[in-house]
């Protein structure tokens, strides 16, 4: 949870091959671990939709069938055509326009069945994908927010990110397109060959020994423009980061005057990709001519050939003519079929982590009659509610976020009810962990934290966290108005008690001044308005949702002083009556505490009163002192 | 776009080599299916025999055919056939013998004629036959004569042998009688005849010994093979025009992006902060890829579909004149079917991104909000949220999606409908005599290369306005004009007053503001001495430290860096003298020591070694098993903030500058770091002039003068001590940080 947080993206992968995807086509994605495991889940995830998508799947066939035969009748129109105006030349008879006119109109009924199978077939197909797609992601945001924290540690968000934008879009693509691709081409090869074998033998056979070569010849430019590409990305990547370097300290480089030599450097990198850039696109731009060549050299071959074989009777000119349809229709299918593989890896990856992130442990599950809090103060506790008035409790709790590297060893500690508990020690010791272990974040591995007397564990876990709140120093609002973000404490809340909050959080005048007020939008990044503002809100937030025990971190340090004070006071104002958790910067704070924790490389070395520490002349008191050095 | 195209004239010249190889392919193309249509009417329909005149005739042939001419067609054809013997030989040296094996020893061969000649006798041949064939049926007529008739009655069976024992009877036939049957011949048309013609042709050919099936093949295979160059010679095209374009294109991107690079490096902090950082690097990176691809398919496709269209069209007007119709009306269709489509799901297709980005949004609030999503328990809510967006992305896909099946569709079905109507229409055609099956069946291929171009023509409407956004961008930030600039002729700075920095009656305001951020300041920080300036956010401070480094140009009165107004001095010599360590610690990705060394590439090793002992560095450096050559990742996210803010201290000590100036350089330190750091950096300092802008008054309360801003006005000057008397401003920041005490 640090800084970087604001700048989180989808991480980019490779954009896997699709068919007539660009230069890029035919560029391996990546692999999955387990493909059968992963496709097996997908059509498991798939439920009743499988039956749906196999019945148009069907229809998908029929449709092709249909198309493929149309070149075939239509030669016999065209047979019809040429031995008529040869009768007719010869004297002997002229064109039967009805049985041509038959012929046309049984092609109209085919072409019109095939059109409105594949248009049922496409349509019933995106809105299975839609369906599928929007559960898919709206499973993973579930699942996000259930995933314990823990699980982020050695996640980043980008990766989360890239399963719910990237991998379902793999999963929807291929769903949508590929799956019925995938069988069209098949049926439409099948059924190319096999109507081409029923007009020639001979002339199959020269058109089917075209697809090796052309298979060759593709195999051979991918396998040589894909080192070509690979640099091309690299370079292309090299690039982007020096110029994202470079943009991110701007300040500096103008300062130090490095822009000559950042430009130097990105000169020696820009020629680098050029060269790699032009030969990964030539050569990934030929496969369609040499293609395109080699359905040349088919049509020449059909020509000469069906020439030759009508010449002497074996074919007839409508042979030809649908041969050449054939011939032309082709070459489509065998690329794509030549891309099932890469296109099914790609899915199979895809679905592994999507499936892999939605199977992961989720929070430990709850107690059928896990603990409420019980607000009513006339109730007594029950098996199932209780009161959250007593002290905080840490018995003998020892954490590490790793098992064998404990950081908190047998800690333990009784707060009293509105006692105010300062946590202090230097920047990044990991004043946090105590925070999270309260809020059960993370569990404690050894010992108990209780509240009220009552273990933690014991309580639903959405009650728990409701006893405390939190204002952290990131302060994290959403893409929502004024009014929205300081409701985020209590979403009931009436507008007027969001005023009472925001009053109370000294930030009210101040967003009276806004364009909009409380309606006033905050932007994506959150940066319309400034730290501190942001700050004060966050506090309002808290304050709105009126919690037992308190969490603030106080440091302040990109705020200007006239805003610090704002900020304290309402922090005072925040925590009247309530116990509180500090994470301590002033001295005030410090010493007025009832308890300070102290606490250094995520370890808690010290606990006392100021005094009891003072005294004892430890880690506190140096801590302390340097600070009194400077203040005297 | 318009105004990048600059970037094409380096490459004009193979700009052009490509559209003139562009059009050899399209002639490759287009002339596939042209001698298909050879193949199928001469080749097959006319046994590969291209002219109906024959090449050599026998006598008794010759007779017989000459019998049913007009006088001006005998006389034609008398001008044109010599009478030749069997043994002699023709202009090649092939003996007559050997060409017509089963030749009598006289034979008439055709002298060579140039094309309108050939024309007229293919013509008089044609006709001839058709009289032959009109008069035969008449003669056939009169009674008695049956058996003599069906020896031409069928023209595929015509019996030569039984022809010529007729001539006699045939000589015998009134003038008037073939006079009429001529008429009725030419009242066929001159297509229709001479294909009759050939038939005669062919039975001559035969006669002569001549193997007629061999002629077929041989005629196709000819034809066949220069099928083969023209393919060979049009893939050969298409692999130049592919390596041109995608020379072209990586080169364009290339100057661009080096442009573009240049032009934002050198911009002022002003000028960039025009700009968002993440819209500048876009700009430099996708979008030139952008314009990349566009030039390349652009020069593929887009020049190539409008050749091919042109050229489609042309060959099918050839073709047939009349049939032209359907591919008009057929393009009309399909574009109009396109543009309807997309004008449908164009503005679904727009918002898609919007809503693609909303999605990420809310995703991304989601994880970075985790914390407090849970504190609150808001789970549900996020959910709602995020529901929202999935099903606002979630509609759109499935309308453009719906749009596209439909489109998709409805191409098929049309393109599958246009063969059938030229099939249609052209079986009409044929029985009208004026086409020939080849005609149409290669009419049916330009058709669909011509339909194909305009999908493509209206497929580049989608693509070149996302690159027209692109280029609009990019030449946006080729069209800054940076206002800071280098003086023609930079003065030299004062030696006498070295260090010395001055502000007088400055007012600086920053674009498009409409108040002053700066008014009226003057101050002067003197060498050896530290002059702070302290005030709330937003009253300038920051601001005054820009200002000296010149990323803004002030509104008026002068800054003045060694005596010499800044602006009358190179922008490089100014910051050479001044060490700047901003707020935020940035760091470049290399090692600690290139960092280290970035404003003195030729410190030495004890030179960064003080350095970072002054800034408090050298613990954790020494921590380190590398030590200076620890690598820093980009945005030097492997070091925490405090080391970050120490190490670019560190950075600006290494320089020995004349002039040290610390943004709020301080705040990520703790207390104990701080004053350790302030007491070296004292002592290291030494006749440098020190400006230190900050909030802590612990970090500025030894200053020898300190300058108190609010709202861009100074209202206080002086030390600690006396600010803290006569200072209000003063006062109540001081007294937010300090205990009643230390206030007295």
């Amino acid at each position: 949870m640090s800084e970087d947080n604001k700048n989180i993206t989808a991480q980019k992968r490779p954009m896997g091959p699709r068919p007539g995807g660009g230069p890029m086509a035919m560029m391996p994605g990546d692999k999955a671990r387990d493909f059968k495991g992963s496709m097996k889940k997908l059509i498991g995830y798939l439920g009743r939709y499988k039956w749906t998508i196999l019945f148009v799947l069907c229809l998908a066939v029929v449709s092709t069938v249909f198309m493929i035969v149309g070149p075939k009748i239509l030669g016999k129109a065209t047979d019809e055509l040429f031995s008529g105006i040869m009768n007719k030349i010869a004297g002997t008879g002229g064109i039967d326009f009805a049985k041509i006119g038959t012929i046309m109109l049984t092609l109209v009924g085919l072409y019109v069945i095939s059109a409105s199978f594949s248009y049922f077939q496409g349509f019933v197909m995106t809105s299975v994908t839609a369906k599928v797609t929007y559960r898919m992601r709206n499973d993973i945001c579930d699942k996000m927010n259930k995933l314990p924290l823990k699980y982020y540690d050695k996640t980043t968000f980008g990766d989360v990110l890239s399963r719910i934008t990237n991998d379902v879009d793999t999963i929807s693509q291929t769903l949508n397109q590929s799956l019925s691709q995938i069988i069209t081409s098949l049926t439409q090869l099948i059924g190319i060959i096999v109507m081409m074998l029923t007009i020639s033998w001979q002339l199959t056979l020269v058109a089917l020994l075209m697809i090796p070569v052309s298979m060759v010849a593709v195999i051979l430019i991918v396998r040589k423009s894909q080192g070509h590409f690979k640099s091309q990305q690299k370079f292309l990547g090299i690039v982007n980061g020096h110029v994202e370097e470079m943009f991110a300290s701007h300040v500096i480089v103008k300062a130090f005057s490095g822009e000559d030599d950042s430009i130097k450097t990105f000169n020696n990198y820009n020629e680098s990709l050029y060269k790699a850039a032009w030969k990964s696109n030539f050569l990934s731009g030929m496969i369609m001519p040499i293609t395109m060549f080699i359905g040349n050299l088919s049509f020449v071959a059909v020509c000469i050939l069906g020439g030759y074989f009508t010449a002497i009777g074996n074919m007839t000119v409508g042979g030809i003519q649908a041969f050449i349809q054939y011939v032309r229709s082709f070459t489509q299918p065998i690329t794509q079929i030549a891309n099932i593989s890469n296109i099914l890896q790609q899915t199979a990856a895809a679905s592994e982590r999507v499936f892999e992130f939605l199977g992961e442990e989720e929070e430990v599950n709850e107690d059928e009659n896990a603990l409420s809090v019980n607000y009513n103060d006339d109730e007594p506790d029950s098996q199932t509610s209780a009161h959250v008035k007593d002290n905080v409790t840490f018995e003998s709790v020892s954490f590490g976020y790793d098992a064998d590297k404990p950081v908190i060893q047998n800690f333990s500690a009784d707060v009293k009810l509105g006692q105010k508990i300062a946590i202090v020690g230097p920047t990044g010791a990991g004043k946090t962990t105590l925070v999270k272990l309260l809020m059960r974040f993370y569990d404690v591995n050894g010992g108990s934290i209780k509240i009220g007397g009552y273990d933690i564990k014991h309580f639903k876990r959405d009650e728990l966290r409701k006893i405390f709140g939190m204002v952290l120093q990131d302060t994290w609002l959403y893409n929502g108005t004024i009014a929205d973000n300081i409701r985020y404490g209590k979403l009931n809340a009436t507008d007027e008690e969001v005023k009472q909050a925001a009053k109370a959080a000294q930030v009210d005048h101040f967003v009276r001044t806004l364009p909009e007020g409380y309606n006033m939008i905050l932007n994506e990044e959150a940066n319309n308005i400034s730290q501190g503002q942001k700050q004060l809100l966050t506090i309002a937030r808290a304050i709105l949702a009126d919690p037992k025990i308190l969490i603030l971190d106080e440091a302040t340090s990109s705020v200007d002083t006239r805003t610090e004070v704002l900020i304290q006071k309402a922090m005072d104002n925040l925590m009247k009556g309530r116990t509180s958790f500090v994470i301590a910067h002033r001295l005030s704070t410090i010493r007025n505490a009832d308890l300070i924790l102290v606490i250094n490389n995520g370890d808690i070395v010290e606990q006392g009163t100021h005094e009891e520490l003072i005294s004892k002349g430890g880690f506190y008191s140096n801590l302390y002192k340097s600070q009194f050095e400077i203040a005297g | 776009m318009i105004k990048l195209r600059g970037y094409l004239k380096p490459f004009a010249a193979g700009l052009l080599i490509a559209i003139v190889l562009l059009f050899g392919q399209a002639m490759s193309d287009l002339n596939l299916p042209n001698f298909m249509s050879k193949i199928v009417n001469i080749g097959i329909q006319q046994n590969g025999i291209d002219s109906t005149a024959p090449a050599a005739i026998s006598e008794s042939g010759m007779t017989l055919i000459k019998t049913f001419m007009t006088d001006d067609e005998k006389t034609l054809v008398n001008d044109n056939y010599t009478l030749v013997s069997s043994s002699e030989s023709n202009e090649k040296g092939q003996k007559y013998i050997d060409l017509y094996p089963s030749a009598e020893n006289k034979l008439y061969v055709k002298n060579n004629a140039d094309k309108s000649i050939s024309k007229s006798l293919d013509d008089a041949f044609g006709s001839a036959t058709g009289t032959m064939m009109y008069a035969m049926k008449d003669f056939a007529e009169n009674p008695g004569q049956s058996t003599a008739s069906n020896a031409a009655d069928n023209l595929k069976e015509i019996d030569l042998a039984k022809l010529y024992q007729m001539q006699p009877m045939l000589n015998m036939i009134s003038k008037q009688t073939i006079s009429n049957a001529h008429d009725e011949a030419i009242a066929n048309d001159a297509t229709i005849l001479n294909q009759m013609g050939i038939y005669m042709t062919k039975a001559f050919y035969t006669e002569l010994g001549i193997d007629v099936s061999h002629m077929q093949t041989s005629y196709i295979i000819r034809i066949g093979l220069f099928m083969l160059t023209i393919a060979l010679l049009g893939g050969a095209a298409t692999i130049l025009v592919s390596l041109i374009s995608s020379r072209i294109a990586a080169g364009v991107a290339r100057n661009l992006r080096k442009d573009v690079f240049a032009k934002i490096e050198k911009f002022s902090p002003n000028a960039f902060g025009k700009f968002s950082t993440a819209s500048l690097i876009t700009r430099c990176t996708n979008d030139i890829t952008q314009i990349q691809m566009l030039l390349m398919i652009g020069i593929r496709m887009i020049c190539y579909a409008p050749i091919m269209a042109t050229g489609g069209i042309i060959m099918a007007l050839k073709k047939s004149v009349s049939m032209s119709w359907i591919i008009a009306v057929a393009v009309i269709t399909l574009v109009g079917l396109i543009m309807i489509v997309m004008a449908i799901a164009m503005p679904k297709f727009k918002i898609m991104q919007q809503l693609v980005d909303k999605l990420n949004l809310v995703s991304r609030e989601n994880l970075s909000g985790m914390m407090v999503i849970r504190a609150f328990a808001t789970q549900q809510h996020e959910k709602d949220r995020f529901e929202k967006a999935n099903d606002d992305i979630t509609k759109t896909q499935l309308f453009i999606g719906r749009s596209m099946v439909s489109l998709m569709t409805g191409i098929m079905l049309m393109m599958n409908c246009i063969t059938l109507v030229i099939v249609w229409v052209g079986a009409h055609q044929i029985a009208a005599s004026s086409m020939q099956v080849g005609d149409m069946m290669a009419f049916m291929q330009y058709a669909m290369q011509i339909i194909m171009s305009f999908m493509m023509i209206s497929m580049m409407f989608l693509f070149v306005p996302r690159a027209a956004v692109s280029a609009v961008r990019i030449s946006e930030v080729l069209a800054v004009d940076d206002l800071i600039k280098d003086p023609e002729n930079p003065k030299d700075f004062d030696e006498t007053k070295k260090g010395l920095v001055e502000f007088k009656n400055v007012f600086f305001r920053y674009d498009n503001a409409d108040e002053d951020a700066l008014c009226d300041i003057t101050f002067t920080a003197k060498p050896g001495q530290t002059t702070a300036i302290i005030g709330s956010t937003g009253s300038g401070k920051s601001t005054i430290a820009n200002l000296i480094m010149r990323f803004y140009d002030i509104r008026n009165g002068e800054i003045r860096v060694d005596g010499v107004d800044i602006r009358q001095v190179a922008q490089k010599d100014l910051r050479s003298k001044i060490g700047y360590v901003p707020q935020k610690g940035v760091l470049l990705s290399g090692t600690i020591s290139t960092n280290l060394k970035y404003g003195k590439k030729e410190a030495a090793d004890d030179e960064i070694q003080t350095a970072a002992q002054v800034a408090q560095a050298m613990d954790f450096i020494s921590d380190n098993e590398h030590k200076f050559e620890a690598p820093i990742t980009q945005g030097g996210t492997n070091v925490s903030g405090g080391q970050k803010q120490r190490l670019s201290i560190a950075r600006a000590l290494v320089a020995k500058p004349e002039i040290y100036i610390f943004d709020d350089s301080f705040s990520a330190l703790d207390f104990k770091t701080d004053v350790a750091l302030r007491k070296a950096l004292k002592e290291h300092t030494g006749d440098s002039t020190v400006i230190v802008v900050g909030q802590r008054i612990s970090t500025i309360k030894n200053a020898e003068q300190i300058i108190v801003l609010d709202e861009g006005k100074i209202v206080g000057r002086g030390t600690h001590k006396e600010l803290l008397k006569n200072c209000d401003e003063y006062y109540e920041i001081a007294s937010s940080q300090l205990t009643q005490e230390e206030l007295a």
